[in-house]
């Protein structure tokens, strides 16, 4: 590559393509416009490559070898007995079930909440800022602080909500060991990181409706309730799809919360919080079993897909009966 | 007809109320860290606990900041989101500016792999990764979180949005008539109309990149963490004092928050303005 004279600034970044710099010369722009997307696209995709795409595929590949923690380079095939196993042991199905439990606690109350407090957004206020910037600092927070915060509140002998709920005669409950109690523990920290969040991206799509039809369904004599029921939602309606599509995600992911609720990644002391996320880690981290932390992520992975089309179907055939 | 755009009913007291209750609800934690963070470990576990802040708060930071290398973290977490952040907004616009405004052969499947992949959490890939990172004895280094998060396909999907409506079509045919290359027509067309684009997609990486907790905590240890490898430690009992942890605590959120205070307005706009172009 002796060819370019002059530091011409080389347009194709892709090693090996014929010296850009010098067909551009020779036949005007239009030359060089013709491999210049690519090396736009290059430095993006030879990292996603590397360390996004590569990583999950060979995530099924490792899934099929005994490979230990501390001698990751060694692998041993091993076929399917990393799923067998899985499939065998009872806090795998655990772990699905209170990620499933854990899942509705949080997602359903959050998106509920986030949708009502849009909507009284959307009205004309005072220190409208100030409520959307408030809304959206728990989201700027991280998961680990947010949690040990929280894991103070709800601690069971000299917590805050457990000296509140002394003090009204409800008496305190166990927010650690009780399974219904600490999975809700667990779920109040998804819900207060991501409602906030999640109204905003409401609120956006509500301001995208047409004020004309909130006009016309008033000279129709539509209630507020009404309007609500039969023009924001519908309109919502891809918003809606969007949110809920990112929580479920987010929740058969969940993990750091349930791990630093006390620290531990068994997720209680009877495992009664463990997600499959926490479950994964613990295959992997505690028990040094690396391969069988990868069958567990190809069974997350497939989840997550199987959630994708049935929210696609359901999209679809609700749009089907409405239409 | 009357004004197209329609203005929106006045919220009454009760809209006032509900909303208020809310802001306490989510503001209330950020002050209990404050208060826990300042006073003493008996203080805290006292029959009656303690709504206001007390004097403690330099003594229990002072602990923090030894006790759990959170000095190290803040500074690791400044270097691990800053590198992150130029990485990923200067890689996303390329790609974004590219799949936004120029025709080349494969750019249909390139960005329908960008977009379908968006969705995938990345924890599904770590045990690879974490393999990787061993071979390169990466482990325990920062570059083990800076490299896998250099880019991102949703910031080549929100750069790619912003960009389509942004920037004319013209401006680029006129760089291209004037004989510009395509990096000078991406320097001096696309770069100064990108930029707000940019800082919207900057700061929300930036604060993601801050927070993220997984793959660090496998990636790293207590001996060189970031500030959510600390928060980790300070939660799995290497603290025994709640008052220090909750000093910790508030030593990492701290940074974000100002940011939160200065850029909030933006942020939220940058959230919402995602929304609905995404």
């Amino acid at each position: 590559m002796a060819i370019s004279s002059p530091p011409a600034p080389a347009a194709g970044r892709r090693p090996g393509a014929p010296a850009p710099a010098a067909a551009a010369r020779r036949s005007g722009p239009r030359a060089a416009g013709r491999l210049a997307p690519y090396g736009f696209v290059a430095p993006f995709f030879v990292l996603f490559a590397a360390f996004g795409l590569f990583p999950l595929l060979y995530t099924a590949y490792v899934s099929l070898h005994r490979v230990e923690l501390q001698t990751s380079e060694r692998m041993d095939w091993l076929g399917v007995q990393n799923y067998t196993r899985l499939f065998e042991d009872p806090f795998f199905w655990n772990a699905l079930g209170n990620t499933f439990t854990i899942g509705v606690l949080s997602t359903v109350p959050q998106l509920l909440m986030a949708l009502g407090l849009a909507h009284l957004l959307n009205y004309r206020l005072r220190g409208r800022t100030f409520f959307r910037v408030a809304m959206l600092m728990p989201y700027a927070t991280s998961v680990a602080a947010a949690t040990l915060v929280f894991a103070q509140l709800f601690g069971r002998d000299y917590g805050l909500i457990n000296w509140l709920l002394t003090s009204v005669g409800v008496g305190p409950v166990d927010w650690q060991a009780s399974t219904w109690a600490s999975q809700f523990g667990v779920s109040a920290i998804v819900t207060w990181r991501w409602t906030g969040y999640n109204a905003l991206i409401y609120l956006a799509g509500m301001q995208a409706i047409p004020g004309e039809l909130y006009e016309s369904a008033a000279m129709d004599g539509a209630s507020r309730w009404q309007q609500f029921r039969h023009v924001t939602i519908p309109g919502l309606r891809p918003t809606i799809v969007f949110t809920v599509v990112v929580s479920t995600i987010g929740a058969t992911q969940l993990f750091g919360e349930p791990l630093l609720y006390e620290g531990n990644a068994g997720g209680g002391i009877s495992h009664q919080y463990q997600t499959l996320g926490l479950y994964m880690y613990e295959q992997g981290w505690t028990f040094f079993h690396l391969g069988r932390a990868a069958a567990v992520a190809w069974v997350m992975f497939l989840l997550i897909v199987v959630l994708a089309l049935l929210n696609a179907a359901i999209a679809a055939r609700r749009n089907r009966t409405d239409r | 007809m009357k004004l197209a755009k329609r203005s929106p009913l006045q919220g009454g007291p009760l809209a006032y109320a509900v909303l208020g209750a809310a802001t306490l609800m989510f503001v209330f934690p950020f002050y209990w860290t404050l208060v826990a963070a300042s006073r003493t470990n008996a203080e805290l576990s006292a029959a009656v606990p303690a709504f206001t802040p007390g004097p403690n708060l330099f003594h229990n930071l002072g602990e923090a900041l030894e006790q759990a290398a959170i000095g190290t973290a803040l500074w690791n977490s400044l270097v691990v989101s800053g590198a992150v952040t130029v990485g990923v907004v200067l890689s996303s616009t390329l790609a974004g500016f590219a799949f936004a405004k120029l025709r080349f052969r494969g750019r249909g499947l390139l960005l329908a792999l960008t977009i379908g992949t968006m969705m995938i959490p990345p924890q599904l890939g770590v045990i690879p990764l974490f393999m990787v990172i061993v071979k390169m004895d990466l482990q325990n280094k920062l570059p083990a979180v800076i490299l896998p998060a250099l880019v991102s396909a949703f910031g080549v999907f929100f750069m790619r949005q912003f960009l389509i409506q942004a920037l004319p079509d013209e401006l680029i045919e006129a760089g291209r008539v004037d004989g510009a290359s395509a990096l000078r027509i991406f320097w001096s067309i696309v770069l100064p109309v990108a930029r707000p684009g940019m800082a919207v997609l900057g700061m929300l990486t930036f604060m993601a990149t801050w927070n993220d907790f997984f793959w660090p905590i496998v990636a790293l240890s207590s001996q060189n963490p970031t500030v959510q490898v600390a928060l980790k430690s300070l939660g799995q009992g290497y603290v025994p004092d709640q008052s220090v942890v909750m000093a910790g605590t508030l030593l990492g959120t701290l940074p974000v928050l100002l940011v939160f205070a200065l850029l909030g307005r933006q942020i939220v706009g940058g959230i919402m303005q995602g929304a609905v172009k995404g």
